[in-house]
């Protein structure tokens, strides 16, 4: 199944600053290997929660790179907010994981 | 879940006993699949999967799919990204548009095989910027697609790609 994201989520000036490394194959489905072509098999759906409201949905094609990374800010936000990010890729394959923003320097 | 709840059942009852025991369980599951299913049409894509323009091969098409026929070139659009890309697979871009009101940043990249790379929906408590990393099959325009308050902007830059990324 599908691997644990890393998840960053630091404080700068009321500004969460949110990295994201996915692990994800990323399939352009048309990458040919010697037992032929490789399926097409990418994250389709991103959603970025902040205590538990939507701040950001990203919909995704095939062209973003393999285990792919994704940065966002998001306004207003305090040390321990929860920040939970869930992909959903095109076999339906699903994933979620919750952290709690830090306080910056 | 399912192979879980099969192998702990097999192990009681006479053969008929499992045998309508097994039955019952791939129902139950079937149902819960089937209720999975909805849940995720429901939960997860708050809002559907943009199919026809990341299936569009032409960047017009794939800009006509976001509902953008007319775009305003400004210059409060900011697209990060090398100006020489020497691995397509790996191409760092990252737009901050400072709109008022940006709902959502859309990236093309023009002349990939499928130029809609990704488009982002942006709610009241996110910032008008992301970041993330494309492939790109050759040397091409990134445009972004800022939509705020019903409008498109855009802005344009160009990557050159020195080994494409799409093999």
């Amino acid at each position: 199944m599908a691997e644990p994201m890393k998840i960053r989520a630091t404080l700068q000036n009321g500004i969460a600053d949110v990295r994201i490394l996915m692990r994800h194959p990323m399939e352009t489905g048309t990458r040919k290997t010697a037992s032929g072509v490789v399926p097409v098999h990418f994250i389709q759906s991103v959603i970025v929660e902040h205590n538990g409201k939507t701040v950001l949905d990203a919909q995704w094609s095939q062209a973003i790179s393999r285990d792919p990374f994704l940065g966002l800010r998001i306004k207003g936000a305090k040390a321990g907010d929860k920040i939970s990010v869930t992909w959903t890729d095109n076999k339906g394959d699903k994933r979620s994981d919750e952290v709690a923003v830090s306080a910056g320097s | 879940m399912t192979g879980f709840k099969r192998n702990t059942i097999s192990n009681k009852g006479t053969q008929p006993m499992k045998n309508f025991r097994r039955n019952f369980l791939k129902l139950s599951a079937g149902a819960c699949a089937a209720a999975a299913g909805l849940l995720q049409t429901g939960a997860a894509w708050a809002a559907p999967w943009n199919k026809t323009g990341f299936e569009s091969k032409a960047a017009v098409d794939a800009q006509n799919s976001l509902g953008a026929s007319s775009l305003i070139d400004s210059k409060d659009i900011t697209i990060t990204a090398p100006d020489i890309a020497e691995n397509g697979a790996i191409v760092p871009v990252a737009i901050t548009s400072k709109i008022p009101n940006t709902q959502s940043i859309s990236i093309i990249a023009e002349k990939n095989p499928f130029p809609l790379a990704a488009s982002f929906d942006i709610s009241a408590g996110g910032e008008a910027y992301v970041s993330t990393r494309l492939k790109m099959g050759q040397t091409s325009n990134v445009r972004a697609i800022v939509k705020a308050d019903g409008k498109f902007y855009t802005a344009i830059k160009e990557v050159k790609v020195t080994v494409g990324g799409c093999g």
